[in-house]
């Protein structure tokens, strides 16, 4: 299993082993007496007359080996019933002083995660790429746009599912630092497997400098090609779903791109984000992930190059 | 002419003989099997290699929709219904099922309703919803082609199918058991097979309101799953999981039920602790409505109803775990014969207790958390599915197969395809435990590779081509056997029910006189009475029993057995009799050969399918495929109900 890099993911590990072995230990039991009666019973040509001895006669021995099987499990299970309680209560139970509050919203096929943390000028709006304090608690209130998605992180903690309508909680913490692969677990359409979400854990000054980098709008482009591509981006279709902060684009369709250039990957997990992809996603998403809601952009190379350009100074 | 000819299409195409339903059931399942599992295959290729290129996201969902949904209500509900058909009035000693004409619509309806579901395939619109269809990505906003329109209207098809099935053999079981067999002498087949009824009866109709809401709200815009509306986003789960974990007991209660039959008779000694494993068969059937929100810890629904349903899961390992035990020690001090059927019941003792004790491991909530959608998952249900519904399946074909056929497999072809099948399952469905585990995420049609996941994923693959590979021995076994096979006489294997008492395969109306049954085990009881002189229920005399193994016997209560006869090689017939006294000369009323179920039923698909035109934009046309469809189907039941069943009785 996952090595867990948190308490809700270690919890769930230790229960985890505590079942797998008493599993793997019943079944190791059933198949060695399945086994040894196999080897033992004699083997019969084919006309051998049946025995019927034991037809309304009680037979002792087996009879008290399979209450004893029955009760032994029955025994087992109640504590595994058990066990699985006690770690719900003590995942339910971390400590939650001085969390990090986000609301992570899932949309066919990514993710928006809006910081609600002290003012509203604080709060801020990113996509598909978290970051976390380390060893700070993480409250997650989870709420979906369309279908029925859900957040899994294997090595942070278990699934919870984000229902369109409804809003649920899921609390976990990061302990190391490291980048965390999460990913939606619910299936949810077409690209159902490209809806991937990075939990980024920092230590608690990158995590500080990387929030109070988010919180800043979008610095003014400083060379020609830059404002070239900010005008296209304002007049073309792009504003017509995306937020860049400090501009007229406001739109929530889908991911703000105000710090976009910061980011790791592309289009919820599909392409690492380098100049390149970026380009090739923009002339063409439908042929990186079909289906996806974003339409190919009718662009000249140079006015492509421009745009690319202007997207790459949104650190 | 009242009776037909026995061979020819249009035999097939008017019988009512619950026989040649049974084997035309066998058939049709066996090809949607293939069907189902060439669609595995095409997943497990996609998935060989990360970043996979065969399949599109799109071609993928519809591919796994479409082999679950076919696994599922195409193949192995229609393999047990097969042996339903053909197995449970031979055990409980009836000419036929209650009602005959009723048992062919029950079958044309399937096909019928397989066949629209996989027409899909030909518009290229597949269901691709996945075969549990989750509200709201299953409604008009979210899935606005024809897809879906497909899926909803199929499931509905053969859950009439399904439900008239299963009331007939409620009605047959209950009312057509053989004099002196009462429920507790009933074989144990036909024991699972009428929990199994019980549970179709109160479990579609679960499935069918889930599915009449969603065929209103994507057809008729009514908002039964719009959350914009108002509607409860969970409501659609928690009705297909009342059905859908029931569904599970469909699926695999049948196998109990032919496991039950093989093991004893391969160890030749009654199945241990009788009562037992049918108090157990109905408390996991009890039990199995109880638990349907274990498919759903995800969602969130509060630690107290965790744990409810937690404990109700828990609870289920126990009757399961005693049919095991009871299997194992039923084998325990007998003498084993390892044909080919027995070595896949044994198979299912082992490998159906993988997929139950992984099933413990779902049961407790937190864990569950990380496990659910992911590939140990998958792992789990396909060791309860595969490792038991299909090795039971697999148990009852072969042993079966001479009752059906009149002709013994081949053993030899069938260790190799029950080898092949055994290796290849455990490689296909062992190592996705540990993709699972590696956190593979199911329902993904790529994947990056360096995640720990290729391995795994390859290993599955190479063990889904070879357990592809195994299945074409079973086919050509098979067909091969069907006329060339060894000439199995009544009673090949030595077994204990009524249905070896009879030729193989047996005459039309199966039992030229209604046996008298005084035990559990009325052949063995016949053919070694020395044996049961002790046993205090068998103790009747000369009246115990009216069987007589070659089924002509009509005389006055003594028995004729053949004892060592049916059951020894050296004795075995020479060819297949076929020339047994007909109905007629017994004065036996048969059933009239009809083709009106048929027309019924495929009216009743136009009439479904008719729908899928309002999506097109033709309300006229589907008015009048609908309305043209509803009047002839009408006609024909109105004709079928009007036309007598069977001759005048003498």
């Amino acid at each position: 299993m996952f090595e867990p890099a948190g308490p809700q993911a270690h919890l769930i590990l230790q229960l985890w082993h505590l079942i797998a072995w008493t599993c793997a230990g019943v079944f190791a039991a059933i198949l060695l007496v399945l086994v040894a009666i196999l080897l033992r019973t004699p083997r019969a040509p084919m006309p051998a007359a049946p025995d019927l001895s034991t037809t309304d006669k009680a037979e002792p021995g087996p009879r008290r080996s399979v209450a004893t099987a029955v009760v032994a499990s029955a025994l087992l299970l109640l504590a595994l019933v058990v066990a699985s309680v006690f770690t719900d209560r003590a995942v339910a139970r971390m400590s939650l002083v001085d969390a990090v509050n986000i609301e992570l919203t899932g949309h066919q096929w990514w993710w928006s995660a809006r910081y609600i943390n002290g003012p509203v000028s604080d709060t801020f709006t990113t996509a598909n790429e978290v970051h976390i304090p380390v060893g700070r608690p993480v409250i997650f209130t989870l709420k979906a746009d369309d279908v029925i998605h859900s957040i899994w992180v294997p090595r942070l903690a278990g699934k919870k599912d984000l229902i369109p309508g409804r809003t649920a909680s899921l609390q976990l913490r990061a302990d190391e630092p490291g980048v965390y692969q999460g990913r939606c677990a619910e299936f949810c359409g077409l690209e159902h497997a490209f809806m991937g979400l990075q939990i980024v854990a920092d230590p608690a000054d990158r995590y500080e400098a990387w929030a109070a980098a988010q919180r800043r709008p979008a610095s003014e482009p400083a060379d020609a090609q830059a404002l070239r591509g900010r005008e296209l981006f304002l007049s073309q279709s792009c504003a017509m779903c995306h937020a860049v902060q400090g501009t007229t684009a406001g739109a929530q369709h889908g991911p703000d791109l105000t710090h976009v250039a910061g980011r790791r990957e592309l289009a919820a997990g599909t392409l690492p984000n380098t100049r390149e992809n970026l380009q090739a996603w923009i002339a063409d998403p439908q042929k990186h992930k079909p289906g996806t809601n974003m339409p190919s952009t009718p662009l000249s190379q140079a006015d492509l190059s421009a745009l690319v350009t202007y997207l790459e100074t949104l650190k | 002419m009242a009776y037909g000819s026995n061979t020819g299409l249009w035999s097939w195409l008017t019988t009512v003989d619950h026989k040649r339903i049974g084997t035309l059931y066998l058939f049709t399942a066996l090809t949607f099997f293939m069907m189902g599992g060439f669609e595995a295959e095409l997943i497990r290729a996609q998935l060989q290699h990360p970043n996979g290129r065969l399949l599109g996201a799109e071609v993928y969902n519809q591919m796994f929709t479409m082999h679950g949904t076919t696994m599922v209500f195409l193949a192995i509900m229609p393999l047990s219904a097969a042996f339903f058909n053909f197995l449970i009035p031979l055990q409980i000693g009836a000419r036929d099922v209650a009602f005959p004409r009723l048992n062919a619509f029950s079958y044309w309806v399937y096909l019928f309703g397989g066949i629209f579901m996989n027409l899909s395939w030909f518009v290229g619109q597949a269901p691709n919803g996945g075969w549990f269809g989750y509200a709201p990505l299953t409604t008009m906003a979210y899935s606005p082609l024809l897809n879906i329109d497909f899926w909803v209207l199929g499931l509905q098809i053969l859950g009439v199918s399904s439900l008239a099935a299963a009331f007939n053999f409620i009605t047959t079981i209950i009312n057509m058991r053989a004099p002196g067999m009462n429920l507790m002498r009933m074989p144990m087949f036909t024991w699972m097979s009428f929990v199994v009824q019980f549970l179709l009866v109160l479990a579609f109709p679960v499935i069918t309101i889930a599915l009449v809401f969603l065929q209103f709200d994507r057809f008729f815009g009514t908002n039964f799953y719009t959350i914009a509306a108002g509607a409860d986003p969970l409501l659609w789960q928690h009705l297909f999981w009342i059905f859908g974990h029931p569904e599970v007991y469909i699926l695999i209660l049948p196998a109990f039920g032919l496991v039950s039959e093989v093991l004893p008779t391969f160890s030749r000694k009654p199945l241990f602790g009788y009562p037992v494993m049918v108090y157990s068969g109905m408390l996991i059937a009890f039990l199995g409505f109880g638990v349907w929100a274990h498919h759903m810890f995800a969602v969130g629904m509060g630690p107290i109803a965790d744990t409810m349903f937690s404990l109700a899961t828990m609870l289920i390992a126990i009757p399961t775990g005693v049919k095991i035990f009871n299997w194992i020690f039923t084998m325990w001090g007998g003498n084993i014969n390892f044909t080919v059927s027995m070595k896949f019941a044994i198979a299912l003792v082992g490998l159906f207790t993988i997929g139950g004790i992984s099933g413990v491991m779902h049961a407790s909530p937190t864990a569950d958390l990380q496990q659910t959608d992911s590939y140990f998952i998958v792992a789990h249900f396909h060791y309860v599915l595969f490792g038991g519904s299909m090795m039971g399946i697999f148990a009852g074909i072969y042993y079966y197969f001479p009752k059906f056929s009149g002709r013994m497999l081949s053993e030899k072809i069938g260790n190799w395809h029950f080898w092949l099948s055994f290796v290849g399952m455990n490689l296909t469905f062992f190592p996705m435990h540990f993709s699972g585990l590696a956190g593979m995420p199911r329902r993904i049609y790529q994947y990056d590779a360096n995640q720990g996941w290729d391995t795994y994923n390859a290993m599955s693959s190479y063990g889904a081509y070879l357990l592809g590979f195994a299945t074409l021995f079973l086919v050509y076994n098979m067909l091969k056997s069907w006329h060339g096979g060894a000439v199995a006489g009544n009673d090949p294997w030595g077994a204990p029910s009524l249905e070896w008492s009879i030729p193989s395969p047996p005459p039309d109306y199966n039992f030229a006189e209604i046996p008298r049954v005084s035990s559990r085990y009325p052949l063995w009881d016949v053919k070694s009475p020395e044996l049961t002189t002790d046993v205090p229920h068998t103790r009747e005399g000369e009246k115990r029993i009216d069987v007589d193994a070659a089924g002509q016997h009509v005389g006055g209560g003594k028995a004729i057995g053949n004892p060592a006869g049916a059951s020894s090689g050296a004795s075995r017939p020479t060819h297949v009799e076929r020339n047994h006294k007909t109905a007629e000369e017994l004065g036996i009323p048969m059933p009239y050969p009809t083709i009106k179920p048929l027309f019924v039923a495929l009216f009743m698909v136009t009439m479904f399918s008719g729908m899928l035109l309002i999506h097109k934009d033709k309300l006229g046309l589907a008015l009048a495929v609908i309305i043209t469809s509803a009047m002839l189907m009408t006609g024909f039941l109105y004709a079928w109900l009007l036309s007598p069943l069977e001759p005048e009785h003498h």
